[in-house]
């Protein structure tokens, strides 16, 4: 199992730097003159040229490249803003945890309601109770992030006043964000719970669990559920990575400093250094939240646990026996 | 001995019929199946794939799914007790515990996710008060019993071989020593030397505790070997009743003795084998009379018409045909 984990840590490394090299190449030939959108369009020639030979622009495309793979991954030395001229570390640092806290009550909200609509629709298949759960389903798939927050903060903090409509600080500013961005992982658990729990419900052990007595809730949840989760992981993760980048949205509207507006400014305003550390960052929390997914499997299924552990435990039962 | 002289009947079934349904259609999957089986005796199930025999099994469980299949009548006794007017939850006490049931593949019978241990602790737990060590003893009591070292206890099924998924499923099904076992198949998925193996396992099981077995099978072979009685069922009637003796001697109905002509002789030289000719009836739309007419080869006006009375010899050998002289002298 160790193994295993080491030698996925080993794979993310053709994979950071394959996205490192990607994205430094796309931001070198995109058109545009960061020395320009730096200073504006009315700065003179000469401030302009310094602005390059300071920024090392006027490097040729290998020499550039060969300084940001050895400074991010040789001396971590993620360098600064153009911009704003912030270290792009200490950036991370700050709005790094709100953009996580927000996925993890997101994709929380998700598990909590989504599994058990779909748990509900598959036991009462073609049951007006299947219908309710996919109807909220697809409203919830159906309904723009941005357009429910506005409702949102119009019923919760214009009419009620019980919640703040933006901004930082405690633990109250995160509710309404993460109701209006879970709609959509709501419906997909619900969906993807729904379909493998069909696939499970059916199985043989499922009847032999009920022949042996075993009560119905316990049917469901410890011989069911447990063998329908795999997929369901599977969603959580890849749902959970796409928050970490993409709450984007709804950082905008609440007004909430995180990782999502970060990179998108800096997309906008060519700050070539923060997208790229950005994209990388991206890449290795999405490749984190795939490992934790893959070893998720493993907890859930042993057949998949020995396939992880491969031969080591083959050739140790192997000695067991003989 | 002297007192279970009186009444030895340990399960009732009276009268039986349970339909599917599937597509607005009405599959009439078992139609008035009435059977005994005494304390400690087993009673053989026979007929070919689709004739309801599983779904007797599963009625007398009480585990047919929920949307799409129905008991419409019968009832079933067990050691007196009426099994369906009871409440889903005294139901619930039952399974597992006065019934269990064997199912037919092993493959697909343990639930992969758990260890094969806590599958049979987990019977043991919900039928037995006692702590969570007693349980866990009983479960390797039990996988020692059926020939498995206890300190695979904590393996997988994946990890196990078919045969001894299966002897994983009997020691389920035994571990709170039931007085009923449905054993549905339990020998068909396994390979010939493991069949004898599994088969002699129940039976010593059996023994031990003197429980009674439905065994359901389309193996005339097995029949012979582990039976009692015998019920040879088609399109979900039984056709022919007795026992052991009674079916393999003097088989009445056109039906059984088709069955024991499609078995190859071992003592003559045979080239063919004897099929019976035609197919199984579809359950959606049986024909009128007995079911087995549009097959039979003594089939007249007769059989067509209404439904065949169960004739019963004076020793108690049951057949439900108009024609048993003629199809046994042409045997």
């Amino acid at each position: 199992m160790g193994k295993y984990v080491v030698k996925r840590l080993l794979w993310m490394v053709p994979i950071v730097l394959g996205v490192a090299v990607l994205v430094f190449t796309l931001m070198t030939f995109c058109p545009g003159d960061p020395a320009e959108i730096i200073l504006g369009s009315t700065a003179t020639e000469e401030s302009l040229a310094l602005k390059r030979a300071e920024l090392g622009l006027d490097d040729p495309y290998l020499v550039r490249l060969g300084n940001f793979l050895s400074d991010t991954f040789l001396h971590f030395n993620l360098g600064d803003s153009w911009m704003s001229g912030v270290s792009i570390a200490e950036s991370i640092k700050e709005y790094l945890p709100r953009t996580l806290i927000l996925s993890i009550i997101m994709i929380s909200i998700s598990a909590v309601v989504g599994i058990p609509l779909g748990v509900i629709a598959a036991v009462k298949q073609n049951r007006w109770q299947d219908n309710l759960c996919m109807v909220v389903a697809l409203v919830g798939i159906s309904i723009p992030s941005f357009w429910l927050a506005l409702l949102l903060v119009i019923l919760f903090s214009v009419k009620l006043n019980w919640l703040p409509a933006m901004g930082i600080g405690g633990f109250k500013y995160y509710i309404l964000p993460a109701l209006a961005g879970c709609t959509g992982g709501i419906a997909a658990l619900a969906r993807q719970t729904r379909s493998s729990m069909l696939d499970v419900i059916r199985s043989d052990y499922i009847i032999t669990a009920r022949a042996k007595g075993v009560p119905e809730g316990q049917v469901i949840v410890k011989h069911a559920l447990k063998n329908g989760l795999i997929p369901i992981i599977t969603v959580l993760g890849t749902q959970f990575g796409r928050l970490l980048g993409g709450t984007m949205i709804l950082e905008t509207i609440f007004v909430i400093p995180g990782m999502g507006q970060f990179i998108i400014t800096a997309v906008n305003g060519r700050d070539y250094q923060v997208v790229q550390i950005g994209s990388i960052f991206l890449a290795i929390a999405f490749s984190f939240c795939m490992l934790v997914v893959d070893l998720l499997y493993a907890m859930v299924d042993p057949r998949i646990k020995a396939k992880y552990s491969g031969k080591s435990q083959k050739r140790k039962k192997v000695q067991a026996n003989g | 001995m002297s007192e279970q002289k009186k009444d030895q009947t340990f399960l009732e079934v009276k009268d039986l019929k349970v339909e599917y349904f599937s597509d607005g259609q009405t599959v009439h999957a078992v139609n008035g199946v009435s059977l005994k089986i005494e304390r400690g005796k087993t009673l053989g199930l026979v007929g070919e794939t689709g004739a309801g025999k599983t779904t007797i099994a599963k009625s007398i469980l009480r585990i047919l799914p929920d949307v799409g299949a129905k008991v419409t009548e019968g009832k079933v006794y067990l050691d007196g007790q009426e099994l369906f007017a009871l409440p889903e939850q005294e139901m619930r006490k039952i399974r597992g515990n006065g019934i269990s049931m064997i199912f037919q593949d092993p493959m697909t019978a343990l639930n992969p996710v758990q260890t094969v241990g806590d599958q049979i602790a987990e019977v043991v737990r919900l039928h037995n008060a006692g702590s969570k060590e007693s349980f866990e003893k009983r479960a390797r009591e039990m996988l020692e019993m059926v020939g498995i070292p206890g300190d695979r206890y904590h393996e997988y099924p994946h990890q196990f071989s078919g045969g001894m998924k299966q002897r994983v499923v009997i020691a389920i099904a035994l571990a709170c020593n039931p007085g009923l076992l449905l054993a549905d198949e339990p020998t068909t998925a396994l390979d010939v030397t493991i069949q004898a193996q599994v088969l002699e396992l129940i039976g010593e099981l059996r023994e031990k505790y003197n429980t009674a077995m439905l065994l359901i099978t389309h193996d005339m072979g097995v029949v012979a070997q582990v039976c009692d009685e015998v019920a040879v069922i088609y399109a979900g009637r039984i056709i022919e009743y007795g026992s052991k003796e009674q079916i393999f001697d003097h088989p009445s109905h056109p039906y059984t003795i088709g069955l024991f002509g499609a078995i190859p002789s071992m003592k003559e030289d045979e080239e063919w084998l004897h099929p019976i000719e035609g197919l199984p009836p579809d359950p959606v739309n049986l024909p009128e009379g007995c079911a087995f007419h549009p097959r039979c080869p003594y089939a007249t006006e007769e059989c067509k018409k209404k439904p065949i009375e169960m004739y019963q010899t004076a020793d108690g050998h049951q057949c439900r045909c108009c024609h048993m002289g003629a199809a046994k002298k042409g045997e």
